[in-house]
Parts: C-alpha cells; sequence; structure tokens
C-alpha cells in the first residue's frame, strides 16, 4: 500500500523547488518507506488504530469542485475579521480568502511555496533542520510531500498586536484526499506572536487525510502562544505533528484542542535547547459518538534551569476513545528542571474509554518533575448542589461539563482567543448563553 | 407549610436508620431551630428536605404546602420554593459565580412562565442582593466558592438565598466556623429576607446564632428523634446544661 505514496512523490512538480530542498524531500520519502505505516505493534502507536486508514488508497486533493468562499468559512471563523489570515484549501494557499494587509514592516505572513520563490535564504536555515530522528512516519512522508503550508516569520524584537489565524480547510468533495501541509513558524530574538492554527472539514462525512507538520524556532526571549484548533470532519483522518525548538529565555505556550476527526492524533515536542527556558502545554479534546482523539506529546529538558508546565484534559461521551502520552526527558545536564504533568479525563458515558501514559525519564539528579493522571465521571455532589438550585440534571452536567473544560481554557493567555475558543467549546458542548 | 410525619432515613437500602421518626410542622413566618450534638442526624435532616441522592427514605411523608415533597426531585423542589444553604457548600471551578446565580434565578423564571434575564437585567438584581451580604461585584467574576475562606463560602449561601428568595429556606449549620463578624453578616442576611409568607428552618450546634436570629421554636434532635421541643429558652438551656443529659431524656422518649 505504501508504493502509491512513492508514485504520488514521484508525480511531484520540481519546478521552482530549491536545489537544497530536493534531498530533504528525498530523505523523507527514504524514511517513511523504510519505516511504513505504524501499526498496533508498535508501542507509540498501540492504541491508534490506523488500519482503515493505511489501507485507503488516498490521492493527492486537487481544488473542491465548488470553490470555497468566505460564507462557508463563516462558521469556522476565529477571531476577528482584521486579524491577518493565510487561509489553505485543500492544501492549497488560497490568497483570495487570506487577510494579510496591514502587518506590520518585517514580518511576513505567506504561503511556504511563496517564500520559498522569494526568500529561500530565510526559510534553508529552519525548514526541515529541527525534526529529529523522533519525527513520526508520517512526518517523514509530510516532509516527502513539502510543497504548501504557511510560513510566518516575526522579525527580531517585533510584537504583532493581533493574533495570526492559519486556516486549513478541506472542501465537503474531499473525500479520499489527502493533503500534506507543512508550516514554518520562525519567531525571532525578543519576538513575540499569538499564533492559531486551525483545521477544519467543510463536509460532515468527508472521509479525508490531513497529514501535517508545523515546525516553531523561537529566538532568545522570544514568546509565542500557539494555539491549535482541529476541528475536521467526523471521517476525516487527522495526524499532526508540531515540533517547537527553543533557546534561551523563551517562552512558549500551546493550547492543543481536538474536537474534530474519526482518528486523530497529534504529537508535540518541544526542545528547550537553552537554559531558563519555559515551555507550558495545555490540551483539550473532545470526543464522541465513534471518534479516536490522540495526543502525545514529549517535552526534551536538555539544559538546566528549565520550566515545562503541561495540562491535557478529555472529555469523552459516547463509544469514544482517548488516548495520551506524555514524555519528558530530562538530560544529566539539566539540573533544577522544574516538569509537571497533569492528564484528567471525564468521561461522560460508560463505553467511553481513555489510555493514558505518563512518561518519565529522568538523568538528573536535582530536579522536580511530576505527574499525575485521573479518570472519572462527574462528581455527584457539584452536580446535586446545581440541582439544589433548580437546575435540571442535563443541564447541570452541561454546565460542570463545561467548567471541566474552561478550567483549562483559562490558561490561554490572550483574551480574544481565549474567548473565541470559549465559544467553540460551548457550541460543541450544546451551551448557548455565555458562561 | 412543611409537615413531617414520622420521617426516617439511611445513607442506603439496608443501612441503618439515621433518623428514626421525625414529625415536625413548619408553619408560614416562622423560625424554627433544630439542635443537637454531632451524629445526631440534623444535616442528615436537612438533606433528605432537599433531596440529597446520597440517602433514601425508608418510611414517613413530608408535605411541602400540601404536596409529596419526597416525591419531587431535586431541581423540583428548589422550584417549588426550598432552599437548603448547604453546610459545605461546593466548589465549582471554571463557572463564574455570575452565572451560576444567573442560570438558578433564570430556572427560577422560567418555572413561574417568565422570560429568563440576560446578563446586564440580572446585573441590577445583583447588586441590590449583593447589599445584603456586604461584598462587592468583585466576588461575581471568581469560580462559584473556589479557593473561597470557609466564611466567604456561607456568605455565597446566604446570597443566593437572597436572589433565590425561597419559601423555605433550611440553613445547615450555616453558623459554624463563622468569626463573629461573618455571624453578623450572615444572621442579618437571614434576618432581612424574613417575610411573614416565608419560613426558615436553622440547623445549628450552637446557641450563639440564635442571639442573632430569633426562633420562635427550638426542637432538640438525638440519635435520629426529636426529643424536646420548646421556645427559645431551650437554646439557653442547652447551653447551659451541653447535650450530655439529653440520652436520659432519649431513653424515656423511646420507651
Amino acid at each position: 500500500m505504501i508504493d502509491q505514496y512513492r508514485a504520488v512523490f514521484d508525480a511531484l512538480p520540481t519546478d521552482g523547488v530549491p536545489e537544497w530542498l530536493r534531498p530533504v524531500r528525498q530523505t523523507g520519502l527514504d524514511r517513511f518507506m523504510a519505516a511504513g505505516f505504524p501499526t498496533s505493534r508498535d508501542e507509540e502507536w498501540r492504541f491508534t488504530p490506523l488500519g482503515d486508514m493505511t489501507r485507503t488508497p488516498f490521492a493527492p486533493a486537487g481544488p473542491p469542485r465548488a470553490p470555497v468562499s468566505q460564507a462557508d468559512l463563516e462558521p469556522y471563523r476565529f477571531g476577528h475579521p482584521e486579524w491577518p489570515a493565510l487561509v489553505f484549501v485543500n492544501g492549497a494557499f488560497a490568497p483570495e480568502l487570506s487577510q494579510t494587509a496591514d502587518l506590520p514592516e518585517g514580518v511576513m505572513a505567506t504561503s511556504l511555496a511563496r517564500a520559498l520563490m522569494t526568500d529561500p535564504e530565510l526559510v534553508e536555515p529552519h525548514l526541515g533542520k529541527h525534526l529529529g530522528a523522533d519525527a513520526t512516519p508520517f512526518a517523514a512522508l509530510n516532509t516527502a510531500f513539502i510543497r504548501d503550508g504557511a510560513y510566518v516569520r516575526v522579525p527580531a524584537g517585533r510584537t504583532l498586536a493581533s493574533p495570526i489565524n492559519l486556516v486549513f480547510v478541506t472542501s465537503a468533495d474531499a473525500d479520499g484526499a489527502m493533503t500534506h501541509p507543512r508550516n514554518l513558524i520562525v519567531v525571532e530574538d525578543g519576538a513575540r506572536l499569538s499564533l492559531v492554527e486551525s483545521y477544519v472539514g467543510l463536509g460532515e462525512s468527508a472521509a479525508s487525510f490531513t497529514n501535517t507538520v508545523t515546525e516553531v524556532t523561537l529566538g532568545q526571549q522570544s514568546w509565542l502562544e500557539h494555539t491549535r484548533i482541529q476541528r475536521e470532519s467526523e471521517a476525516a483522518y487527522h495526524i499532526g505533528f508540531s515540533h517547537v525548538h527553543q533557546v534561551r529565555e523563551s517562552h512558549y505556550r500551546s493550547f492543543s484542542m481536538s474536537m474534530g476527526g474519526r482518528v486523530s492524533r497529534h504529537n508535540l515536542h518541544t526542545r528547550l535547547d537553552a537554559p531558563n527556558t519555559e515551555a507550558l502545554l495545555y490540551g483539550l479534546s473532545i470526543g464522541h459518538g465513534e471518534q479516536l482523539v490522540d495526543n502525545h506529546t514529549t517535552i526534551y529538558h536538555d539544559k538546566p534551569n528549565c520550566r515545562s508546565w503541561e495540562v491535557y484534559k478529555a472529555i469523552l461521551d459516547d463509544h469514544s476513545r482517548g488516548v495520551f502520552n506524555g514524555k519528558v526527558f530530562v538530560t544529566p545536564e539539566a539540573q533544577q528542571t522544574d516538569a509537571k504533568q497533569t492528564n484528567r479525563t471525564l468521561l461522560l458515558s460508560d463505553t467511553a474509554r481513555v489510555d493514558t501514559k505518563p512518561q518519565l525519564e529522568i538523568f538528573a539528579d536535582d530536579v522536580k518533575c511530576t505527574h499525575g493522571a485521573t479518570v472519572g465521571y462527574l462528581d455527584d455532589l457539584p452536580h446535586f448542589y446545581l440541582r439544589s438550585r433548580g437546575i435540571e440534571p442535563e443541564r447541570a452536567t452541561q454546565i460542570l461539563t463545561y467548567a471541566f473544560a474552561a478550567e483549562v481554557m483559562d490558561e490561554v493567555a490572550v483574551d480574544p482567543v481565549r474567548h473565541e475558543l470559549d465559544q467553540v467549546v460551548r457550541t460543541r458542548l450544546g451551551i448557548m448563553d455565555r458562561i | 407549610m412543611l409537615e413531617i410525619k414520622n420521617l426516617c432515613a439511611s445513607i442506603g437500602p439496608g443501612e441503618p436508620n439515621i433518623l428514626k421518626g421525625i414529625s415536625l410542622t413548619v408553619n408560614p413566618g416562622e423560625v424554627h431551630a433544630i439542635m443537637g450534638p454531632n451524629g445526631s442526624g440534623k444535616s442528615t435532616l436537612a438533606q433528605v428536605l432537599a433531596g440529597h441522592p446520597a440517602y433514601t427514605v425508608t418510611g414517613g411523608e413530608v408535605r411541602f404546602e400540601g404536596e409529596d415533597l419526597l416525591d419531587m426531585e431535586p431541581e423540583e423542589r428548589a422550584l417549588a420554593g426550598v432552599f437548603l444553604a448547604f453546610q459545605y457548600p461546593v466548589e465549582i471551578p471554571g463557572i463564574t459565580n455570575a452565572y451560576f446565580l444567573r442560570a438558578a434565578y433564570n430556572e427560577l423564571r422560567k418555572g413561574r412562565g417568565e422570560e429568563e434575564l440576560d446578563p446586564m437585567d440580572f446585573l441590577d438584581i445583583l447588586e441590590e442582593k449583593l447589599k445584603i451580604v456586604k461584598w462587592g461585584p468583585e466576588m461575581m467574576q471568581r469560580a462559584v466558592n473556589h479557593g473561597f475562606s470557609g466564611g466567604e463560602k456561607k456568605r455565597n449561601e446566604i446570597l443566593q438565598m437572597a436572589v433565590l428568595e425561597p419559601k423555605l429556606a433550611i440553613l445547615d449549620e450555616t453558623d459554624s466556623g463563622l468569626d463573629i463578624d461573618a455571624l453578623r453578616i450572615v444572621a442579618d442576611g437571614v434576618n432581612a429576607l424574613k417575610r411573614p409568607d416565608r419560613a426558615t428552618i436553622l440547623v445549628t450546634h450552637y446557641q450563639r446564632l440564635l442571639n442573632h436570629i430569633v426562633p420562635d421554636q427550638v426542637h432538640v434532635l438525638f440519635d435520629g428523634r426529636l426529643v424536646r421541643s420548646g421556645g427559645k429558652e431551650l437554646a439557653l438551656e442547652l447551653e447551659a446544661k451541653g447535650y450530655e443529659w439529653l440520652s436520659e431524656v432519649a431513653e424515656e422518649v423511646v420507651a
């Protein structure tokens, strides 16, 4: 089955592809061909049922039969119209749907394909450079297909007043189609950015395959809030890999929300590659029906005096399944590491389940590393408390479910982003009024 | 208003009764105090009246304004006008006090066939009610009881009561753990809400709350039974003699 991917690779257009990128792609393909798709025998993918997906002969997505309009995107609008936005439809940059008019001088937000043409010397030092041997076979496959995606660069010392939206749209007719968006985010020394990366599916039943990689590099004393929202069709397969490279005194905070897809998997890896670096990783998964939502995180504490803080939550209803794996690696050099990991799952039905696994590998002796995982149903007492105030049981369940989610959403630092997220979550949980 | 007849309850089927046949009548406008030592069943009685799912009623009946209270779900009891101020108010991180109060208030309005209030209109009502517990609006943006001190939690219960204006308020040891200033605020709140058509049941371990809220009747609960009833002077007698002597009285009642 994987031979079809070689055929797709061979058919990729090579015009406009810089010389240096060809071996990068080739290495990606070779790695993927050597590894093949993971199976449930692979520890990293034990709980992620990929069989149906890997047996499906996905074809590269083409343009939708009917062009996607702003009106089509309206239900998925996140944030304010004046926010800069890069929109991609079925993997291809859609400038007519994008908005990059008011970017401050020196800030770049464009498609990777364009940046490769206009500013290859800015792209080359970063693209694929930090994605190491820990990259999954899917990330290798994405590298083989590097062609388009988002490129954002905030030059040293710049702060963006409003968040930048990246929107990856799969059209309603993309059943059986695949996309491999490749994104590169460069936040230089002392620069600050709030980035919102959204994956949306316009059709409710399109069994599409999105295999995306986002590389982030953070300069000294830079600041990034990275909000990732996956709400693809509930028939879709979504595989995402985010790799973050951090140097001295940089601050990375991530909020990763997954609520779409039949099967979704997000790997978030961050490398704290200099002292006094901080990474805050928050996540919220909401599953119902037959959905499977999988989050794998890896934090590399390579250097001393770094702090990582991680809270991932899941709300699982019906027959949905959750997977969480949180790795923390502390090198012998990384003394004074402060790492805390929490995973909490709320089960709303007897048939929902979660597999959660913390994995701490600590080789330094003077560190503070903790982890904890809880799985449970809603507590009876708060439920009774709400009912004793006249609130119906179903509504009490909704409110308490929202409260469970709100506790982690509250960690989003940029107010308008948090408000928008709140709206998305409330809509999904069926709570119409503002809480 | 409230008629309790021979009420028995346990913490589950097959468990021994904690309430062993309680009978009590509360009329509109009255304040009743229920006193007794720890473990006598005071809180159980309060929670059974509010419909706490942890308890099983094993006998007797309770009528509220003629309706079968025990047949009603907790939310139906609230809409009918029964309010329990919890001994241990529950923390709900992630939900603001303002939202919680408005959601509860709007349920009452819906129950009466009135339109729900939006946050701005509700704020007008809330501002009035906040005066009763001497709070500023900043407490409304905090998560429900989350990180509140013991006294703040009890004041929050009184605030809820002020917003919901129940016909029958049951205060379950609302005075315990309060310093004298907080006690006064809570007592003033209860007194401010007193009306001829409303009634209050104070469940308390100590007499001192009754210096601030004067009861019409005092009942002594011991080992799941009401062993003595009287006027407010009974509370002073208990304060002077303690609860020890009650074991003899209880034996007399059983005999």
